[in-house]
């Protein structure tokens, strides 16, 4: 148990170095711009399928299961609003994230481990070209943004897959069931659950990133260094979470 | 003559011809096992030196230590008269771009295309060029080592020969004055190891190049080395030509010639 928790501490301190790295490195030039739209291609828009199924099942199969409990107070016209507010400030951020905890940090921590492993680091290292800011840097500012336009718009197909949730049992037209979604939102809705997104993205890239840039030497550990970064970040996902939930009800 | 030694502490220097890399009571240890033990070695200008020696006998991480990739616990790198064990990052990084490194297994990127591989390293180290110019650079580092056609092929479709020959085209295109090969031939066929080989001579005379070749392969060491040195727990235990090493009255040496 005593082991344990030092290896735990230990990485917390080595997370927290790599961190610090990062933020050194990222106003330093030479800037990869280009490296960083083609993350931002390779996070954000090869995982929109995947965003888009999720959030249409999360806002169809949210939408029926709510639709009894609130039949049962006469309360059905509230469905869009309630479905909507679940969505935006819980579901889709959370759900949204670790779907990309899985598909986005574990490719990464995948592909810089094999990296690592085949001495393609210590290639770029020993060309004089900066390793931690063309591999790292760029990943993790391709996830700190784009893991908030995913969750944006998972958050719409969520709102499309109520709408035909709520039209499975009642009609109710578009304009209508998007007015009711919009008059129950408010703006602390949005911009607390919008910002914590970021801070989803930021760790779904870091944790990624490191696990794959200190993998060890070996094949065994790019398997490793991929299943311990969907782990590390999904459970940081919670953590943050809770953490974001604290704070927004603390302030507003 | 043979020159064996338990340790050396000062090698012996031609006249008049200052060494491109000295290095001076090397010691490295990784955990409790230590892996070099006060290694001195020079390499002259435009000499090609071969290291050999038992796997796991610190061969690699000695080369390693000159290009800063290990840091060593202990000893002078002098690398173009400059101590890299005193240097900053981006100072390191300087002297870096003077030398190249071939890796066991060529390292090239997998995601990039062979003209990706080459481009990636001359765009960030010479930015004004335009793309024709660019261009014109890799297909010409790319036919010296006789791969012009490969220029569109990802490192996945090339042979373990081809894959050696565009790392060691990678190297090239920043023209380096130094050359580290890390076990050049390993795991390559009689003939492609040959070939190898006579690329390693021909940039020798052409870029005229130093360098250090760490190789298993006696073929490779005879064809390429103008001086040889075997490592052995952790110092270098035998200097000389390949003629002079090969009838070494030390058994041990005498067995890598058989």
């Amino acid at each position: 148990m005593i082991i344990y928790l030092k290896n735990t501490f230990n990485d917390v301190g080595k997370v927290s170095l790599f961190a610090t790295r990062f933020f050194k490195e990222v106003f330093k030039p030479p800037y990869e711009f280009k490296e960083f739209v083609k993350q931002c291609y390779v996070i954000g828009y090869k995982s929109l399928p995947l965003v888009a199924i999720t959030g249409f099942i999360m806002g169809l199969v949210l939408t029926l299961q709510s639709r009894p409990t609130l039949a049962k107070f006469g309360a059905e016209s509230w469905l869009p609003g309630m479905v909507a507010l679940s969505l935006i400030r819980e579901i889709a951020p959370v759900i949204t994230a670790l779907i990309c905890a899985g598909k986005v940090s574990s490719g990464i921590g995948a592909e810089l481990g094999s990296m690592k492993v085949t001495e393609q680091i210590d290639a770029m290292e020993v060309a004089a070209i900066n390793p931690f800011k063309y591999l790292v840097v760029t990943r993790i500012l391709a996830t700190t943004l784009m893991i908030p336009i995913l969750v944006i718009f998972a958050d719409a197909i969520g709102m499309l897959g109520g709408y035909i949730g709520v039209n499975m049992h009642s009609e109710i037209n578009l304009t209508r069931y998007t007015s009711q979604v919009f008059e129950s939102l408010a703006f602390l809705d949005i911009v607390p659950a919008t910002i914590k997104t970021f801070f989803f993205g930021f760790f779904i890239g870091m944790i990624g990133c490191y696990k794959g840039f200190t993998a060890a030497n070996g094949t065994e550990s790019v398997g490793l260094a991929a299943n311990s970064a969907v782990v590390t970040a999904s459970l940081t996902i919670f953590i943050i979470d809770m953490l974001a939930v604290q704070i927004t009800d603390l302030f507003f | 003559m043979i020159q064996e030694k338990k340790n050396i502490d000062t090698p012996a220097l031609p006249v008049n011809e200052a060494p491109i890399i000295e290095i001076t009571d090397l010691h490295k240890s990784f955990g409790k096992n230590q892996v070099l033990k006060g290694v001195n070695l020079i390499v002259n200008k435009g000499e090609n030196l071969v290291i050999l020696g038992k796997s796991g006998s610190g061969k690699s991480i000695t080369i390693k230590c000159v290009v800063g990739l290990v840091v060593a616990d202990k000893g002078k790198i002098k690398v173009f008269d400059t101590d890299i064990t005193k240097l900053d990052n981006a100072q390191l990084n300087e002297i870096r771009v003077r030398i190249g490194f071939l890796f066991q297994n060529a390292a090239l990127y997998d995601s990039m295309s062979v003209r990706e591989n080459l481009g990636f390293t001359l765009k960030r180290h010479v930015t004004n060029l335009s793309s024709e110019e660019l261009e014109a650079q890799i297909v010409e580092v790319l036919e010296s080592v006789g791969l012009a056609d490969a220029i569109d092929k990802m490192p996945s479709e090339l042979s373990g020969g081809m894959r050696k020959r565009i790392g060691l085209a990678r190297t090239l295109i920043l023209k380096p004055e130094i050359i580290l090969y890390d076990e050049p031939t390993t795991g390559l066929d009689t003939i492609t190891s040959r070939e190898i080989s006579e690329l390693i001579l021909e940039i020798q005379k052409k870029n005229k190049t130093s360098s250090i070749i760490i190789t298993h392969d006696m073929a490779c060491a005879k064809h390429t080395a103008d001086r040889l040195m075997i490592l052995k727990d952790g110092i270098i235990h035998a200097e000389g030509s390949y003629e002079e090493l090969e009838k070494s009255d030390d058994e041990w040496v005498r067995s890598f010639f058989i």
